[in-house]
């Protein structure tokens, strides 16, 4: 544990990437150990970006991009990883964006949506966490009043890190609940309030309904409010990240992703592809199951750490 | 699940139906189409490349090309394939052992192990009769073991007592001692998410194996995964040893990707689909049904299924019965109404006819809305029993009272009721023609002309 913290968050990041750098750049090593940057060089260099979840369309971008000025040229293998990296870190750079909160303002509030089990509850509680460490007075509000004992996860959460918790019995509305949480960060004037909501599937248009409500219901009594509305997406899954977020974005205008689970194999890659189509600002990546597994994202990082570049 | 995908490759095929005869670099083409489609529906890249490999192989022999409709030809190959990776039959779950046969859950975080786990008791108890126990060995997850109890609670299914502080393995152990002395048929094992990569976790998830020999050992996997399915489902094939994989969320709007590699690359059957959030959402995974409605060709067996599955046999009977006098009031449309309803509405069947997408797109632009079935319903069901049962009474000033009541309007009052006169003069001609002249005439004797 201690020494899992000396090793910062980069570090961290790395390791949690190893196994999809590992992959990635096998990969690429094996392409471009000496060769010239021919079609066929080019099409391997693709698939590899889509192994990486890039995405078809994203990954031809940049494959031309890297193509560019190398076409038909002798290249070694660091020179097309370091291009690699580059063309992702340009991607990614304007997105990689801080969760920025208005200290006059209290409290801060921040809508958490996303698809089921992605993460939501452990991101809020280590948003809770880090916003703790730094002195901050948080409320929690247990918004996923329909998988079972998600509240007490949320609750158990609340005791960890010293946030109060609002609450209510399992199948309560949502958004009445959302309510009154807000009403009671008003009165102890919190610096922040994170509401959790329940999964969904963002074809689910009733489910998307309620969603729509409790922005609604929070409006009520704070015009502003959601200050924050962060898109929670999960490192595995696909393609369909995409869809996910232009979905959340027109239902409840979501200001910021934060992508999870990027501690296991080949992944991350769906989040160019994202940022190519919506460009939506990342506020953090979730590299562990520890309070302190989320951390600011950093698109130079990230990139680096995809493809593998030394530091 | 696979719409997208079932868009992307109807394109191809018309493109290629079109098409008199076929050269080598149609098929090419086309080839190159359906890889995309395939990537961006998240199958894993060396399965997508395996794949075209194949059909591309069989489909520029000269026996295609010269064929006189090559491009069906193609898409004959193409769907053999496609059922070929997602297997041939459907597998059911195996518990044939001696009880009480254990069931080993595993999977990544957050892929629904613990709402598919309860999903599985729940009908094991309900369908097979089985006495089951659940035990939760997820000690890592705030309030994990919590809502397995829960769950157990709603689908009334035992959960083995949460002892704290007790390790996997040991809950595994005494979750089998106390079924076995119990005389349960079958013990499902919830087990912590954990990462392929996590050597530790993945160390721990054999033992547990090892301690209980599970009869089945499930892989519960997110439907929409990217590409890295196929590392995560070899990982755990290889570490833990499965004997087939459950797709959860196939009710998103993913493509199903990872059903078709994951399949493919362990060689392992899909079992059980989940298919929502309530407890009875879980459905038999049927290969060769699930290529057809990928290819647009429709899933015309499940659809008789779901039918008769919500058909109550009495009512059916007594509607019967009814047609025979050649009677149909509003009761009976209404009860048909609700039929629909249950089988998924307007959409639900839609999807799963041959044509679903050209269907689906008339659908919508015909603004012909979903929730069509459940207004009507609702006017019937503000109109008086009377009204139901003799419809002429209703006059202007009833239509008034039943449009206010319903929340609809005077007009779509009338057009229920025009539906109603339509069907009520069908089923007066069924009488007329009895059932040989039915047969005779089939369904367009009968169908209003449209």
């Amino acid at each position: 544990m201690a020494e899992q913290e000396r090793k910062g968050w980069f570090g961290r990041l790395k390791d949690g990437l190893k196994r999809s750098t590992g992959q990635l750049t096998g990969s690429i090593s094996a392409v471009f150990t000496r060769r010239k940057l021919d079609d066929e060089a080019l099409e391997d260099l693709e698939e590899i970006l889509i192994r990486a979840d890039l995405g078809v369309q994203a990954a031809a971008r940049i494959t031309t991009e890297i193509a560019k000025g190398r076409y038909d040229k002798d290249v070694t293998d660091e020179e097309v990883r370091g291009a690699l990296a580059d063309a992702v870190a340009n991607t990614l750079k304007p997105v990689a964006l801080p969760l920025e909160l208005d200290a006059a303002r209290k409290p801060n509030v921040v809508l958490v949506v996303g698809v089921n089990g992605v993460g939501k509850t452990t991101t809020i509680g280590k948003i809770a966490h880090h916003q703790r460490e730094i002195g901050n007075r948080v409320v929690l509000c247990a918004g996923d009043t329909f998988r079972a004992a998600a509240i007490d996860q949320l609750k158990i959460w609340g005791e960890r890190t010293g946030a109060e918790v609002v609450a209510r019995d399992s199948g309560a509305d949502s958004a009445g609940l959302a309510f009154d949480a807000l009403k009671r960060a008003r009165d102890v004037s919190a610096d922040l309030l994170l509401i959790d909501t329940a999964g969904r599937l963002q074809n689910k248009a009733n489910l998307m309904a309620e969603l729509e409500k409790i922005v609604r219901v929070l409006k009520k009594q704070d015009e502003s409010a959601p200050h924050a509305v962060l898109l929670v997406l999960d490192a595995t899954t696909g393609q369909n990240a995409v869809n996910q977020v232009e979905v959340f974005r027109d239902v409840c205008q979501v200001t910021g992703l934060v992508m999870t689970k990027l501690d296991g194999s080949a992944r991350g890659g769906v989040l160019v592809a994202v940022a190519d189509k919506f460009g939506l600002p990342v506020h953090y990546v979730g590299v562990g199951e520890q309070a302190e597994d989320l951390r600011p994202f950093d698109a130079d990082d990230f990139a680096r750490a995809l493809c593998g570049v030394a530091d | 699940m696979f719409e997208s995908l079932s868009e992307r490759l109807g394109g191809v095929f018309d493109a290629l139906k079109r098409r008199g005869s076929l050269t080598e670099s149609d098929v090419s083409e086309a080839m190159r189409e359906v890889r995309v489609a395939l990537l961006e529906a998240d199958v894993a890249l060396p399965v997508v490349k395996d794949f075209i490999a194949e059909v591309k192989k069989q489909a520029v022999g000269q026996d295609v090309l010269r064929s006189v409709t090559p491009g069906q030809m193609v898409i004959k190959i193409v769907s053999d394939h496609l059922t070929e990776v997602l297997g041939k039959e459907s597998d059911g779950l195996s518990l044939n052992a001696v009880p009480p046969v254990p069931i080993l859950v595993v999977g990544l975080q957050g892929s629904g192990k613990t709402t598919s786990t309860a999903k599985i008791a729940y009908r094991l108890r309900t369908r097979e009769k089985k006495k089951v126990m659940m035990a939760s060995l997820d000690v890592r997850r705030p309030a994990a073991q919590e809502q397995l109890r829960v769950l157990g609670e709603q689908a009334e299914v035992t959960t083995l007592p949460i002892v704290a502080g007790q390790q996997p393995v040991e809950i595994a152990k005494r979750a089998m001692a106390s079924a076995r002395l119990q005389g349960y048929d079958v013990v499902l094992l919830d087990t912590a998410g954990r990462l392929h990569v996590d050597e530790q976790l993945m160390a721990e998830v054999a033992a547990v194996r090892d301690a209980v020999s599970p009869g089945e050992t499930l892989l519960v996997a997110d439907a929409l995964t990217g590409q890295d399915a196929v590392n995560v489902a070899k990982q755990f094939d290889e570490r833990v040893g499965l004997t087939g994989i459950m797709l959860t969320r196939v009710d998103g709007d993913g493509r199903g990707g990872a059903a078709l590699s994951m399949r493919a690359v362990t060689g392992r059957p899909i079992k059980l689909l989940g298919v929502g959030e309530k407890l009875d959402a879980l459905e038999a995974f049927h290969p060769d049904r699930i290529a057809n409605r990928i290819l647009g060709m429709g899933d015309v067996v499940s659809l008789v299924e779901r039918a008769s599955e919500s058909m109550e046999a009495a009512e059916a009977e007594k509607l019967a019965k009814k047609l025979k006098k050649g009677q149909f009031d509003l009761e009976d449309l209404r009860g048909q109404l609700q039929q629909m309803q249950k089988m998924g509405g307007l959409e639900g069947l839609a999807g799963m006819l041959p044509g679903a997408k050209q269907m689906k797109q008339q659908l919508a632009q015909a603004n012909i809305d979903p929730k069509m079935l459940k207004r009507q319903e609702a006017i019937i069901s503000s109109m008086t029993p009377k009204e139901r049962r003799r419809p002429d009474v209703i006059n202007g000033s009833r239509k008034k009272r039943i449009a206010a009541g319903s929340g609809t309007t005077v007009p779509e009052v009338n057009r229920v009721l025009k539906q109603w006169k339509q069907m009520s003069v069908m089923m007066k001609k069924v009488k007329k023609m009895g059932k040989s002249g039915m047969m005779r005439a089939g369904l367009s004797g009968i169908l209003p002309k449209m």
